[in-house]
């Protein structure tokens, strides 16, 4: 029997949370092509910039996503940055390079328990999200904030890194290391999961160099390409640390290479840690002079580009703003051509399509915490307790 | 000098340089020479396009092709020029596929015909309730009107 047909994954779909259309054309069992439709949740923040001042963009620009929140306002800062031809301060570079790095950490956990939920091995997922929750601590100790950090403006940082705090920093890090390596063993000694990893959703170097992809969706493709390394900005030329490449490019050499690369992060803030500068944090910038900038840097998928164009007033005249799924996204159209649908969900996965879901309850009454997480789990006990007295 | 720029000056004599910083160069061609400079950039010297950029100016409509050297962390920047009277540039999807979707999006926002482009509809307005003839990123858009309307 041969024929083909349509499989719909989304725009809303119990499997993929973002609101993204996947049309899988079958024949079949097999995938022989895909049309991607997005621009479902278009909030048209390129719109909305050049209403803004520069001191106000990065608040827009962190609310872009929730999980590269610290990506995105970095690299809009580094672009008024560049056209205004302002440096920040050596300590204000470091604590930038820590909260990025930080970032990546809890974002490749994320993409971690979410591969591994996919792929209907829970286990992981509860473990790679447990873990993510020491980084999500420490971003509350460092920010005041779990998600949106707000650390960024344009000439320096908002928040200092107090002396005190950094030990918490280092244990923490030594948790995942220890944690990465578990999952790394868990993960790429079980021949199940090889199995199921291995060899599905492959994108060649060529594809992968013809679609521009980056970050972990391009290094894996044996693409050595990393914007921190390459365009070196905030601390990453100071300190050391190792990119991350394969050769294989299928969804194995993915997992693998976010896997390596939170090592490398932890390494990345070790570093930091170790060689922080004394000094200010910020430098004040007096005017953003017409001309553009362009400021980059590696987000947890890739590389973040925003572009200004500046007339010489407070607003810019132009703000282009490029999310790394937006290129690596559109490489999901050769990855999944002739795999199965079972692999489809997996592949398009792998690229990690973002999304905020920090998801957490406290409850506080004239300033002293009412409800605490234990309290919480004690409500939840009361409720199931009622339930079941109900279905008697 | 660098080699990709002495390279680019013999394909295409009447570019011009603008270097803002070692690292961020600036290069205006003419529209009709835009595909021989983007095909030397990506194939010869292999550097990725990172994205593009229309921008709605006093002159026309500029358009900024961003290309990354990751060998040495450069970016080039193609810009051209065109007459808001006939806004059309030729479109690179035909070689390049990681310019498929930014040349849907420049159509749809900014109203840049893309001639030669293999699939030119709407890749983020909707397809159902859209005003095709309205771009948000043009500078005669009303904003604050149409803000009003919803």
């Amino acid at each position: 029997m041969s024929g083909r047909r349509i499989v719909p994954i989304g725009p809303y779909h119990p499997l993929q949370e973002e609101p993204e259309f996947f049309k899988l054309i079958v024949e079949g069992e097999t995938v022989v092509d895909l049309e991607i439709n997005l621009g479902y949740n278009h909030r048209g923040h390129e719109f909305i910039s050049p209403e803004l001042t520069y001191d106000q963009i990065p608040f827009l620009v962190e609310r872009i996503c929730g999980i590269c929140s610290n990506s995105h306002p970095l690299a809009c800062v580094l672009a008024i940055e560049d056209c205004a031809g302002v440096r920040p301060p050596p300590r204000a570079d470091y604590i930038r390079s820590i909260v990025q790095e930080l970032e990546r950490i809890h974002s490749h956990l994320l993409w971690l328990g979410l591969a591994g939920h996919f792929i209907g091995y829970n286990t992981v997922w509860m473990w790679a999200w447990r873990y993510r929750e020491h980084i999500l601590e420490l971003f509350e100790m460092i920010t005041g904030n779990r998600n949106h950090y707000a650390m960024n403006k344009p000439g320096g940082v908002r928040r200092d890194i107090k002396a005190e705090q950094i030990p918490q920093i280092l244990a923490v890090m030594d948790v995942v290391d220890k944690k990465v390596m578990m999952l790394n063993r868990a993960v790429l000694d079980d021949p199940v999961i090889r199995a199921r990893l291995e060899g599905v959703g492959v994108l060649t170097r060529e594809q992968a160099i013809a679609y521009s992809v980056t970050g972990p969706t391009a290094r894996p493709s044996g693409v050595d390409i990393d914007v921190r390394r390459d365009d070196p900005h905030c601390a990453y030329d100071r300190v050391p640390w190792d990119v991350i490449v394969f050769n294989e490019g299928d969804v194995l050499a993915k997992t693998k290479a976010r896997l390596y690369e939170m090592l490398e992060s932890t390494k990345i803030i070790r570093g930091c840690l170790k060689d922080l500068p004394d000094g200010p944090i910020e430098t004040r910038i007096e005017e953003v002079p017409p001309g553009e900038g362009i400021g980059r840097t590696e987000a947890p998928r890739g590389e973040v580009f925003h572009y200004i164009r500046s007339d010489g007033t407070n607003r810019p005249l132009r703000h282009k703003v490029r999310a790394p799924s937006y290129m690596n996204i559109a490489s999901n159209v050769v990855a999944v051509k002739g795999g199965s649908i079972a692999d489809a969900a997996l592949t398009l996965a792998a690229v990690d399509p973002c999304y905020c879901c920090t998801d957490r309850m406290a409850v506080f009454e004239d300033g002293r915490l009412k409800l605490t997480g234990k309290d919480l789990l004690r409500l939840s006990w009361q409720k199931t307790e009622q339930v079941r007295e109900r279905m008697r | 000098m660098r080699e990709a720029e002495v390279g680019l000056k013999q394909l295409v004599p009447e570019a011009e340089v603008h270097e803002h910083n070692p690292r961020r160069l600036y290069i205006k061609i003419p529209r009709n020479r835009l595909t021989e400079a983007a095909k030397y950039l990506h194939k010869d010297r292999g550097m990725r396009l990172s994205i593009c950029t229309g921008i709605d100016t006093r002159e026309g409509y500029e358009i900024l092709y961003h290309f990354s050297e990751d060998s040495t962390g450069t970016m080039y920047t193609l810009k051209v020029l065109v007459p808001k009277d006939n806004p059309e540039v030729e479109s690179q999807a035909t070689w390049f596929p990681a310019t498929d979707w930014i040349e849907r999006e420049m159509h749809e926002l900014l109203g840049i015909d893309f001639p030669g482009h293999p699939n030119l509809i709407p890749l983020l307005t909707s397809d159902a309730d859209w005003d095709k003839n309205k771009f948000p990123l043009r500078r005669d858009y009303e904003r604050r009107a149409d803000a009003h309307e919803r």
